[in-house]
C-alpha cells in the first residue's frame, strides 16, 4: 500500500454519481450549428485563419495559438463558416466573446491528413510535444490549461499524476471514460511517460468509483501480460473521497505529501498532473491523429429525465445536448456548467459546449427569498474546511471593505474557489462570491495602475519633448539675435565671442539631465 | 424544447449550507438542558425563575434594540442568541436572587454589551459575562447570597414560594432567611484561607459534596454531558474546552501538590464553580473567542490559568467571568499571530 497524506480541510459531500455513472458513453446527432469560441483555454485567445463563407472539414485548423500559453481550435465537423463574431459563452459573468460559427453539412467529412499514425511508438519526444500542442489539447478537468505547456518542465519530474479523482458531486464523465476506454488512457499515460520520464506514475481515483478502479487495473494487467513493459511504473491508487481531493494542489499533497509553492506550479516539486480525459485526448491525437474536437460531457441533475454521459462535439449548443437527453422536468430550471461546487451558471441554453464543459447540471431554480444572510458569528467553520489553509472570514471582512492591501496579506490570490467555506457557513454568507468579486476588483485596480503608469510615462515623455522644442526655439532665437548683432556690428572680434557664448549655452545638456531624472523617478 | 434563460447569474457553490445560526444556537440550548434540570433538582425553582425572567427580559430588550436599529425583527429575534445569553447569565446568578437581578443583567447584556457594539457577531465582550461582571460589582450583596442545596431546606420551598421570594423577598413563616442561604464551596475556601486555616476545614462544611460543591457538582456533570454532546455534534470544537480545563487543572494540581493546606484539590476547581459551564458554553462563544486552532488553544489555556489565579489570589471566589472577559481582550492579537500558514507558503516567506 502506498502511503497517502491528508490535505487540510475539505468536506464530505453527497455524490449523486449514481444518476449517471455507467460505462456507456452516448452519441448525439451533429447539430446544425457549431459555435466555437476563440478562447476555450486559460491564456491568450487564438487567431482565426479562415474567412466567412469558406468550407471547412472535420479536424481542420480554424484558429492558431498565439503564444506559449494558448491552444488552437479545430473544426468539430464539416460545414461552412457562416460567422465570426460575438456570441454568449459559458462564463461567470455571462459575457460574449468572439466565436467561429460553422453551419454543418451533415457529411462529417474528415479533413486531409487526419489519419492514424502508423508507428506512434517510434515518435520522438519533440514530435509528441508538437502533436499535443497542435491538437489543441488542454486540461479537460475544467481548468483548461494548455497541456503542451505542462509537458516541457525545466526540471526532473519524479511523479506523473493522472487525475481521475472527479471529486465534484454529480459529474461522472471521467468515471465513464475510465470504464469505457481504460486501454486508451493507459496508452496515453505511456506516451506521457515517454515525454516526461518520471520515476513513477500514479493514476489517482476516488474510492467512490470502484468500477473505474477495477477497469483500469484490469487493463493495466492485460497490457503488462501482453509484454508492454512501460506499464511497470504505473499504479492505480484509490484515494479517500473528500472534496476537493481532485483539485491539483490537494491531489499533489495527498499523493506525495508535498505542497505546490504559492503562486507556483506542480513541476516545482517534481510533479506533473494531468486529467484522465486529457490523457485520452493525447492518445487520440498521437495514435489517431485526431485533434481535440469532442469531449465527454455528463448531463445530469434533478431536472434531467435521463441523466447520461455523452460524447459531444465542441461547439454544440447546450440546448441540442438537452434535447438529446429526452427533455427536462417541468419546474423552473437552473442551468449550470460544471459541478454544483465550482460550476457556473449559464446565461442561457444557447451557449456552446467548450473544452472546459465536463458537465451540464440542470436543477430546480429555488426561490430567491429562501436564503437570509446573517452576520458572521466568527464560528471559524470556514477556516476549518479551507483546503488552502486560508482565513475566509478575514478575507470576507476585507473583501467587504475593499481593502486590497489586507486581502493581499491574507493571500486572496491563493483561493481556489472550491466553495467549501460557503457550504459550511451557518450565516449563509456567499463567501466565494465575495472572493471572486474581490479578485476582479484587484485585477481592475492593477489594470488601472498599469494604465496610470503608462500614461504617466507618456506624459513625462511629452513634457520632455515640449521642453526640447522650447529649448530649440530659444536656441534658434538666440542664434538669430546673434546673427542680427553680427550684421549690425561688422567687427569680426566681437562676433567670435558671441558665437562662443551661444554654443556654450548649457540648456541642452542640463535639460537632458533633468528629463532623465524625471523618467527615472517615474 | 424552449430555450432556458437564467436572469440571475448567481455564483457557485450551488449547494445550500446545511447549517444555520439558528440551528447552532438551538443545539447549544438543548445541550444546556441536562445541566439545568440537575441544577433545578438540587437547588429548586429559583433556577428556573431566573432563567425565565432573564429570557423574557432579554427578548424584550432584543426586540426594542432591533426596532431601534431598524433591523429585521423576524430574522434576529428568535435566532437563539439572545436566549442563550439569557440562560448563561441566569445560570451564573445566585438561585435566590431578587427578580430585578436577571432583568438588569439582561438589560446590560443585550442593550449595552451586544447591541451598542453592533449586534449579533460584532460584540467584543461575551454579553452574559459582561453583564455578570457588572452585576457582581454593582450589587455585591444580592450577587453573593447563594442558596443551600434543596435537601437542607425543611420544609421544601415550592414553586409559588420561590416566585414569592424572588419578587417580594417573602418566605413561608417557618423559614428563616439564614436557613436558606449558605456560602458556596469556593466561598468557604476563601474564608478559611483568609482566616489562616487549612483548606481541610472547608471540606467538612455542608457546602462540600462528594468531590466539590454540594449539588453544584451534579449540575456540572450535566453541563459536561451537554458539552461533550456539542463536541460530538461538531457544534463546538474541542480545542477551547480541553485547553481551558487543562490550564485550570494543571496549575491547580501543581499548587495542590506544593501546598495542600493552602490550595484545594483540583476537583474542587473542576466541579466546584463555573469551570465546566465556562469551558463548554461560555468560553466557546464563537463571536468573542479566537478562530484559529492555535489561537483557541492559547485562549482556552489562558482562561484556565487566569480562572485559577483569580480564585487563589484574586478578589473573587470564582473567576471564570473575569478570565473570559480579560482573555477575550487578547483575541484579535491571538488571531493575528496564530494565523495558519497557507498551503504552499514559501520558506521564509513573510508578508509582515
Amino acid at each position: 500500500m502506498r502511503k497517502l497524506w491528508r490535505f487540510t480541510g475539505g468536506i464530505k459531500l453527497q455524490g449523486f454519481k449514481k444518476l449517471s455513472n455507467t460505462s456507456i458513453i452516448h452519441q448525439i446527432p451533429i447539430p446544425e450549428k457549431l459555435i466555437l469560441p476563440l478562447r476555450q483555454h486559460i491564456g491568450e485567445a487564438t487567431k482565426p485563419l479562415i474567412s466567412i463563407g469558406q468550407r471547412v472539414l472535420k479536424g481542420e485548423l480554424l484558429a492558431s495559438a498565439t503564444s506559449f500559453i494558448s491552444a488552437p481550435v479545430h473544426a468539430s465537423s464539416s460545414g461552412t463558416i457562416v460567422d465570426i463574431g460575438k456570441y454568449p459563452i459559458p462564463h461567470q459573468s455571462g459575457i460574449s466573446e468572439t466565436c467561429i460559427v460553422i453551419e454543418t453539412d451533415g457529411l462529417d467529412e474528415w479533413g486531409p491528413g487526419i489519419a492514424p499514425n502508423i508507428r506512434p511508438e517510434k515518435l520522438s519526444r519533440e514530435n509528441l510535444h508538437t502533436i499535443v500542442k497542435s491538437a489543441g489539447i488542454v486540461g479537460l478537468g475544467g481548468a483548461v490549461f494548455p497541456s503542451a505547456a505542462k509537458l516541457k518542465p525545466t526540471r526532473k519530474i519524479n511523479t506523473l499524476i493522472i487525475n481521475g479523482v472527479e471529486c465534484e458531486p454529480h459529474i461522472s464523465c471521467d468515471d465513464a471514460l475510465m470504464q469505457n476506454r481504460p486501454d486508451e488512457i493507459i496508452r496515453g499515460v505511456i506516451l506521457l511517460q515517454r515525454m516526461l520520464e518520471p520515476t513513477e506514475c500514479i493514476i489517482a481515483i476516488e474510492d467512490n468509483k470502484p468500477i473505474a478502479i477495477d477497469s483500469l487495473r484490469t487493463a493495466l494487467e492485460k497490457l503488462t501480460n501482453a509484454g508492454v513493459l512501460d506499464t511497470i511504473n504505473i499504479n492505480v491508487i484509490s484515494i479517500p473521497t473528500i472534496f476537493p481531493a481532485g483539485s491539483e494542489k490537494q491531489l499533489v499533497k495527498v499523493l506525495t505529501g508535498k505542497e505546490v509553492p504559492q503562486q507556483g506550479l506542480p513541476y516545482e516539486v517534481g510533479v506533473v498532473c494531468l486529467n484522465v480525459g486529457t490523457t485520452a485526448a493525447i492518445y487520440d491525437a498521437v495514435y489517431q491523429g485526431r485533434p481535440l474536437i469532442s469531449r465527454v460531457v455528463t448531463v445530469t441533475g434533478g431536472e434531467v429525465n435521463h441523466p447520461k454521459n455523452y460524447e459531444v462535439l465542441l461547439g454544440t449548443p447546450v440546448v441540442n445536448l438537452l434535447k438529446a437527453t429526452g427533455g427536462l422536468g417541468s419546474n423552473k430550471h437552473k442551468l449550470i456548467m460544471g459541478g454544483p461546487m465550482m460550476g457556473m451558471h449559464l446565461p442561457n441554453s444557447d451557449v456552446p459546449v467548450v473544452k472546459a464543459t465536463n458537465c451540464i447540471l440542470v436543477e430546480k431554480a429555488e426561490q430567491e427569498k429562501d436564503t437570509i444572510v446573517m452576520p458572521c458569528i466568527r464560528c471559524g467553520s470556514c477556516t476549518t474546511v479551507c483546503p488552502m489553509k486560508l482565513l475566509p472570514q478575514q478575507l470576507y471582512w476585507h473583501a467587504k471593505s475593499k481593502n486590497l492591501e489586507k486581502l493581499d496579506h491574507f493571500n486572496l490570490s491563493d483561493c481556489i474557489e472550491c466553495g467549501c467555506c460557503s457550504v459550511v457557513c451557518p450565516s449563509k454568507i456567499p463567501l466565494v462570491h465575495y472572493f471572486r468579486y474581490a479578485k476582479s476588483e484587484k485585477k481592475s485596480h492593477e489594470f488601472k495602475l498599469k494604465i496610470a503608469d503608462q500614461s504617466r510615462i507618456r506624459s513625462l515623455a511629452r513634457e520632455g519633448r515640449l521642453d526640447k522644442i522650447s529649448r530649440e526655439q530659444e536656441e534658434r532665437k538666440a542664434k538669430r539675435k546673434a546673427e542680427r548683432k553680427k550684421k549690425k556690428t561688422s567687427a569680426p572680434k566681437k562676433d567670435k565671442s558671441i558665437e562662443e557664448k551661444t554654443t556654450s549655452i548649457p540648456g541642452k545638456i542640463e535639460g537632458k539631465n533633468i528629463n532623465a531624472k524625471k523618467v527615472a523617478a517615474g | 424544447m424552449s430555450k432556458i434563460e437564467n436572469n440571475n447569474l448567481a455564483s457557485s457553490p450551488f449547494i445550500p449550507s446545511a447549517t444555520s445560526v439558528g440551528k447552532i444556537m438551538r443545539s447549544v440550548i438543548y445541550a444546556l438542558i441536562p445541566g439545568i434540570l440537575l441544577y433545578i433538582l438540587f437547588f429548586g425553582w429559583g433556577v428556573l425563575i431566573n432563567i425565565l425572567l432573564a429570557i423574557v427580559a432579554a427578548l424584550v430588550f432584543e426586540w426594542f434594540m432591533l426596532v431601534l436599529c431598524r433591523r429585521p425583527v423576524s430574522v434576529f429575534l428568535f435566532d437563539g442568541s439572545a436566549i442563550i445569553t439569557a440562560i448563561l447569565l441566569a445560570l451564573a446568578l445566585p438561585t435566590i436572587a431578587p427578580w430585578w437581578i436577571p432583568v438588569v443583567g439582561s438589560f446590560f447584556a443585550i442593550v449595552v454589551a451586544k447591541h451598542l457594539y453592533g449586534g449579533l457577531g460584532y460584540n467584543v465582550f461575551n454579553p452574559a459575562m459582561a453583564a455578570y461582571a457588572v452585576l457582581l460589582i454593582s450589587f455585591p450583596l444580592e450577587m453573593t447570597l447563594w442558596s443551600v442545596p434543596l435537601e437542607n431546606i425543611k420544609p421544601n420551598l415550592g414553586f409559588l414560594n420561590s416566585v414569592n421570594f424572588s419578587f417580594f423577598r417573602e418566605l413561608p413563616s417557618s423559614l428563616e432567611f439564614d436557613a436558606i442561604t449558605s456560602a458556596t464551596i469556593l466561598d468557604q475556601l476563601r474564608t478559611e484561607i483568609g482566616l489562616g486555616h487549612s483548606v481541610e476545614k472547608a471540606y467538612n462544611s455542608s457546602a462540600f459534596g462528594f468531590v466539590a460543591g454540594a449539588g453544584y457538582e451534579w449540575a456540572n456533570l450535566g453541563f459536561l454531558a451537554g458539552g461533550l454532546w456539542l463536541i460530538y455534534r461538531k457544534i463546538i470544537s474541542w480545542h477551547i474546552p480541553v485547553a481551558m480545563l487543562l490550564g485550570l487543572m494543571s496549575i491547580s494540581t501543581v499548587c495542590y501538590f506544593i501546598d495542600a493546606d493552602q490550595f484545594s484539590t483540583p476537583w474542587i476547581h473542576l466541579f466546584g464553580g463555573a469551570s465546566i459551564l465556562g469551558a463548554f458554553f461560555i468560553a466557546t462563544d464563537p463571536i468573542t473567542a479566537s478562530t484559529t486552532v492555535k489561537g483557541r488553544l492559547i485562549y482556552g489555556f489562558g482562561i484556565g490559568l487566569l480562572t485559577f489565579s483569580i480564585r487563589a489570589w484574586g478578589g473573587y471566589p470564582d473567576g471564570v467571568a473575569f478570565a473570559v472577559l480579560l482573555i477575550g481582550l487578547t483575541v484579535p492579537l491571538l488571531d493575528h499571530y496564530t494565523a495558519p500558514k497557507v498551503y504552499g507558503a514559501r520558506k521564509g516567506y513573510d508578508k509582515n
